[in-house]
């Protein structure tokens, strides 16, 4: 479903700020595939998914999804594919927009924006449906405006959002970052929900181990703009904390070494 | 050490009295009455600008400069299609394509060229004075008589432009509900609040800009256009100051709708109050003028309006949220303590 081949990225070249992103990042992922994505600050997790999304160009290699070379499309053209979540909870909906509001611009996703009125009566219908499944109330009040609902109601709706058509591949970036521990086991509850029931192809950032090991079908860890380890089935169940912090500490630990190397 | 007399002083104070006597004296509320359907009809016209300023400030989130050109723009143009012996009705509508060409100009400024949004409207602004000129051949102003062309609205029949007026901010405001309703317009609504996301669900903002820009734009030549031929003539400078002008009226509407509707505000009904706010901003207009105020003192009175309404709610949040009151209450609560 998405495939990453050689995709290299350099913030800022030839500045003292240069910063290599991405370095020659290979992912291939299998429709319906779960994956979990960690690794430590400015190991390059939001910098793959970007590239992904289309944010900016990539310097190099190819993107593909479904098949579809879309390396040379911009972000709002490839969101006909892509249903995206973000952490700060603000940045997924129009708040000064209602919740059917919200999801009648989801639903338009990838299709042109006509002039004919944005909500009809059978959409108004629908959204009612799919926002009882979250089980927050909000199917009662749909023209409340996104602005005054909590983070969590913000996320859960921008998640119904982004699954509201069948994306082919969903981004999360941390989406559960932002709330406190008790909203954020929701959200994520809800995510897993929706991704298993419509068998939605996913990234996953998150900065919880446990939640990585926990959720989804293949994990992989980031390390300096790479992936360094990439586990899927049996072994990804068989996973324990313990086992992805030793594996952390000994990229680290190179990390560390190459350092030493540098200075001696 | 006191160089006036209490009998001078005295003086003096009587002499100011008796001027200010005077002064009030020379006031006739008949006067004023007179003079109301002329403002509310001026403020018609100018609600229709008010309602382009709107779309650019408020859904927008830009603060659109250009719009000083194009109000001259939408007289210079309509003035010179009639003497020219077009139908005023038809000028009318040319001069509200001019005014969406412009504000493509800027909006292809800021989002092909990259060019701030403030900047690209200043720089159609300055263009567009040379530009307004040229229409006019190269004059500051152009007469067209109400006596020898049958004009959509003009001054010399006020109730008459009162309902033409009212037709028009009636239209425009029943076709901006249907369209910021539509499917690209909740995407442009979605494109001022929310970039990201907008870009995320797929929608293209700079395309969005730019249908802003030009509708807003659009109608402000619009209400350039019904101005020049209220007031019998185009002047190249007529324009100047109406973003200002528009914001005032777009925060006197919000302000007073805030107070009457509170929660019950929606879209059609803001819309209507921006209309109220700039009839409401011509009375006052209309007041200063029958107070005998010089009229250009207008535009230092109109800017310390509108600074204190764009300052009051930044103030009111500075307020909750200062340091000096945090302060405060630090040591009110140390000071709790030493008494205990």
């Amino acid at each position: 479903m998405l495939e990453v081949i050689n995709v290299c990225k350099t913030f800022d070249p030839g500045t003292v700020n240069e910063k290599k992103a991405l370095t020659g990042v290979n992912l291939k992922i299998d429709e319906g595939e779960f994956v979990t994505v960690i690794g430590g600050n400015g190991a390059g997790k939001s910098t793959l998914l970007n590239a992904v999304a289309g944010v900016w160009p990539v310097d190099e290699g190819t993107i593909k999804i479904d098949g579809i070379d879309v390396t040379g499309i911009p972000d709002y053209k490839r969101a006909a594919y892509i249903g995206r979540v973000f952490q700060d909870p603000r940045a997924g909906t129009a708040s000064a927009l209602g919740i059917d509001e919200n999801l009648a611009l989801a639903g338009r996703r990838g299709h042109s924006r006509r002039l004919v009125w944005g909500i009809s009566a059978k959409q108004r219908a629908e959204y009612k449906e799919r926002l009882s499944d979250l089980n927050l109330g909000l199917e009662d009040r749909i023209t409340t405006k996104m602005g005054v609902l909590s983070g969590g109601q913000r996320q859960a709706v921008t998640l119904l959002m982004a699954t509201l058509q069948k994306p082919k591949l969903l981004l999360l970036d941390e989406h559960t970052a932002a709330l406190d521990p008790k909203t954020a086991a929701t959200v994520l509850e809800t995510t897993e929900k929706i991704v298993n029931r419509d068998h939605i192809t996913t990234l996953m950032i998150t900065h919880n181990m446990h939640d990585a090991i926990v959720h989804g079908n293949r994990l992989i860890m980031m390390n300096n703009g790479n992936i360094i380890l990439d586990i899927s089935g049996e072994d990804k169940k068989k996973l324990t904390v313990k086992d992805l912090l030793n594996e952390f500490e000994k990229a680290s630990g190179e990390e560390f070494a190459n350092d030493k190397a540098i200075l001696s | 050490m006191r160089s006036i007399s209490p009998l001078t002083n005295f003086c003096t104070r009587g002499a100011y009295m008796g001027a200010i006597g005077e002064y009030l004296s020379s006031l006739s509320l008949s006067g004023l009455l007179s003079r109301i359907p002329a403002g509310v009809s001026q403020g018609l016209i100018w609600a229709l600008m008010a309602l382009g300023v709107y779309i650019t400030f408020r859904i927008l989130d830009i603060a659109d400069l250009s719009v000083d050109g194009t109000f001259s723009t939408g007289g210079a143009v309509t003035v010179i299609l009639i003497i020219g012996g077009m139908p005023p009705a038809l000028a009318v509508l040319i001069a509200f394509v001019c005014g969406l060409v412009a504000g493509t100009v800027t909006g292809l400024l800021h989002t092909r060229l990259g060019i701030p949004a403030i900047l690209a409207g200043i720089l159609t602004q300055y263009a567009l004075y040379s530009i307004n000129l040229a229409i006019m051949g190269f004059k500051a102003n152009t007469a067209v008589s109400a006596d020898k062309y049958s004009l959509v609205v003009s001054g010399r029949s006020v109730n008459a432009a009162i309902i033409v007026s009212i037709c028009f901010v009636a239209v425009i405001i029943a076709l901006l509900y249907w369209f910021f309703g539509t499917e690209r317009g909740m995407s442009v609504r979605a494109t001022g609040c929310n970039q990201q996301m907008s870009k995320a669900q797929g929608i293209n903002i700079n395309l969005n800009k730019v249908i802003g820009l030009a509708l807003s734009n659009g109608l402000v030549a619009l209400s350039g256009s019904l101005f020049a031929q209220y007031s019998g003539f185009a002047d190249v400078n007529s324009g100047r100051g109406a973003i200002v002008i528009g914001l005032a009226a777009v925060i006197i509407g919000e302000v007073i709708g805030d107070a009457i509707l509170g929660k019950r505000m929606n879209f059609a009904f803001r819309m209507i109050f921006i209309a109220i706010g700039a009839i409401i901003y011509y009375l006052i207009y209309t007041l200063v003028l029958w107070l005998k105020m010089d009229s250009n003192m207008m535009k230092l009175f109109t800017s310390v309006i509108v600074a204190i309404c764009l300052a009051v709610p930044y103030l009111k949040n500075a307020r909750l949220n200062s340091f000096r009151r945090a302060g405060k209450n630090s040591q009110t609560a140390v000071g709790g303590k030493k008494d205990a």
